[in-house]
């Protein structure tokens, strides 16, 4: 069975479902243990799919019931047709990928919208962390140290918002979220939003 | 259909009169095949565990590999050794005999009671050998569904089967899209290989080498071609299985001595094991069968009769799919269960994919493997849910 009353879920989480249309075709690219299909499933009864590339997180998704394969988001969105999906999401994985602009153009291509969440390299205390003790920074959201981190590709907000564009991605919503997961006041200037964000949240569509 | 008899089961007899569940078809009900010809009369042979539900929607359809037979779940009736798949199927296990009904069938080809080379002819006076057609994995399945027909069935709420046997789980997902609610197949290929192919070229020279294969007329001569049988299930064996594997089971040691004998003799564990193979298969497996589904598999090639395009095979298709394959099986590789993956991610099929961590090769699915049981339980609750089955024990 699948078991939906466990945990509480992870406020990254429910921001994206919450920009998901019920009944909607979802492709969660990267799902971990399926967190997030959970969810949709569950609130917003979609049908969903994932891609996941461990091997233990793929086996749980399965026995749990979900539709998942193991794969590589940078070598097996390929094979998926042009608008199969109505959302695409890449939750804290974009920075993972080897190329992440390819990875983001799939996505775009796959799904009429893509939801794109990431860890944001501009906050604040990352970057007083390498400004004043010139060390990389390790955080809470960025547990890792530089020699051992998955990590490959970080980026900021802004870094993110300029690759949308060029993508020509239109961003149709955005949230930051603070240190408690909680959204970042709205109306505040990107910049503001770059600097107080530990994470950001995007709904994307083909512009 | 006729019960199973008392007599004592051979080989022999099991061809024409198994000790199983038969469905005879008459001459005016001929199976066409894609080789262009017809078998008429035929029969297909088959167990069932469990009970059918009311609106006849809980049936899950086994299909066996190479050697395998209808006995999934039951005590053979030649060997005498439990049920092949015992781990998979029955009461409490991933494919629950108390909440579905399981059918097993012998393949078309095969040698324990549906029509293959041992069967004898319609005239009845001698088998067909090698007089009889080559079949193809698609006939197998549209034996089969001949059967489904006639037990009533419309649609299978799940076709599961390992190997060759995954191979009728993708002909059945592509031949009858609206006829399966959900599809297993396990460590298989949408295509056999030319290295597979040349495996089984090496088996079927194996027996035909063997001066009692005499044609394939040795049922009509009185003599069986044991030893070529032997080698050719001896070399197989080896593919079944892994370095690691059969290192760890056997290593260098030496079979009940201290010092190699600087003879041909049985020295090692491994030969010794191997000789064992080879004699148990010969008792149990008709030689000309084992040419006949060789060949199947070999022609096997799904995406050859969607132009080249396997995703075209599962265009639209409505089956959930749950693929799986094992780290160390080099006979059906993790690549060909990918390349099946894609083709369903291609058509928006909705498919589970798992690569199973084991050392035990291809023979993996048939061994004792929790994470495909959890893997095949999860997938096949979620499904039976969907399905609108009942849980266990609800009413």
């Amino acid at each position: 069975m699948v078991d939906l009353t466990a945990a509480p879920a992870r406020v990254d989480l429910l921001l994206m479902a919450d920009m998901i249309a019920p009944g909607a075709k979802v492709l969660d690219v990267g799902c971990g243990d399926g967190a997030l299909l959970k969810i949709l499933a569950e609130r917003k009864g979609i049908d969903g799919r994932g891609i996941e590339l461990s091997r233990e997180g793929v086996n749980g998704c399965v026995a749990k019931g979900l539709s998942v394969v193991q794969g590589d988001a940078d070598t097996d969105l390929v094979d998926y047709p042009d608008d199969g999906f109505d959302y695409v999401v890449l939750s804290q994985t974009l920075q993972a990928t080897r190329r992440p602009k390819e990875v983001l153009e799939h996505l775009l291509r796959i799904g009429s919208k893509a939801i794109v969440s990431f860890p944001n390299f501009g906050h604040w205390r990352i970057r007083a962390q390498l400004a004043f003790l010139g060390r990389m920074p390790v955080t809470e959201n960025i547990s890792y140290a530089w020699y051992e981190t998955p990590n490959i590709h970080f980026c900021t907000i802004r870094d993110f918002v300029a690759l949308c564009d060029e993508v020509g991605a239109r961003i149709e919503r955005a949230a930051a979220l603070d240190r408690a997961g909680r959204p970042v006041r709205m109306g505040l200037p990107w910049s503001m939003w770059n600097l107080l964000g530990e994470q950001a949240v995007f709904l994307l569509s083909r512009d | 259909m006729v019960r199973p008899h008392a007599a004592p089961a051979t080989p022999a007899s099991e061809a024409d009169q198994p000790s199983s569940l038969v469905l005879r078809f008459g001459a005016d009900r001929p199976l066409l095949l894609d080789g262009g010809g017809t078998v008429g009369p035929w029969q297909i042979a088959f167990q069932t565990y469990g009970t059918l539900n009311a609106d006849r929607s809980n049936a899950v359809l086994v299909c066996h590999a190479l050697t395998g037979d209808q006995h999934v779940a039951n005590v053979h009736p030649v060997t005498g050794k439990p049920g092949w798949w015992e781990s998979m199927i029955g009461p409490g296990k991933p494919v629950d005999t108390d909440r579905f009904f399981v059918i097993c069938s012998n393949v078309l080809g095969g040698c324990m009671g549906t029509t293959g080379p041992a069967s004898l002819r319609p005239e009845g006076d001698a088998a067909f050998a090698v007089d009889f057609p080559v079949v193809t994995i698609r006939d197998m399945v549209r034996a089969q569904a001949a059967l489904v027909d006639h037990l009533g069935i419309e649609s299978l709420f799940c076709v599961i089967g390992g190997s060759m046997g995954g191979m009728q789980v993708l002909q059945w997902a592509a031949s009858y899209p609206d006829r399966v609610f959900a599809a297993i197949p396990l460590a298989t290929a949408a295509k056999h290989s030319a290295q597979n192919i040349a495996f089984h070229e090496v088996g079927r020279q194996a027996v035909m080498a063997d001066p009692d294969w005499k044609a394939g007329r040795y049922l009509l001569e009185g003599t069986r071609p044991e030893k070529g049988l032997a080698v050719a299930r001896m070399a197989a064996h080896i593919t079944y299985l892994s370095e690691p594997a059969l290192h760890r089971k056997f290593g260098r040691k030496l079979q009940d001595r201290e010092a190699p004998t600087f003879s041909f003799d049985a020295d090692f564990e491994v030969e010794s094991y191997l000789r064992y193979q080879g004699r148990s298969f010969v008792e149990r497996f008709d030689a000309n069968s084992y040419l006949y589904l060789t060949r199947a598999m070999d022609y096997f090639d799904l995406a050859a009769d969607y132009g080249g395009s396997l995703a075209k095979a599962f265009t639209r298709t409505r089956t959930r799919f749950c693929v799986a394959s094992f780290t160390s099986d080099w006979l059906f590789p993790t690549s060909d269960s990918r390349a099946i993956v894609h083709a369903l991610n291609a058509s928006g099929a909705s498919v589970s994919f798992v690569e199973i961590e084991s050392d035990k090769g291809h023979d993996a699915f048939l061994l004792e493997e929790p994470v495909l049981f959890a893997t095949a339980r999860g997938f096949i609750d979620a499904a039976a849910r969907a399905r609108g089955l009942a849980e266990k024990g609800a009413a």
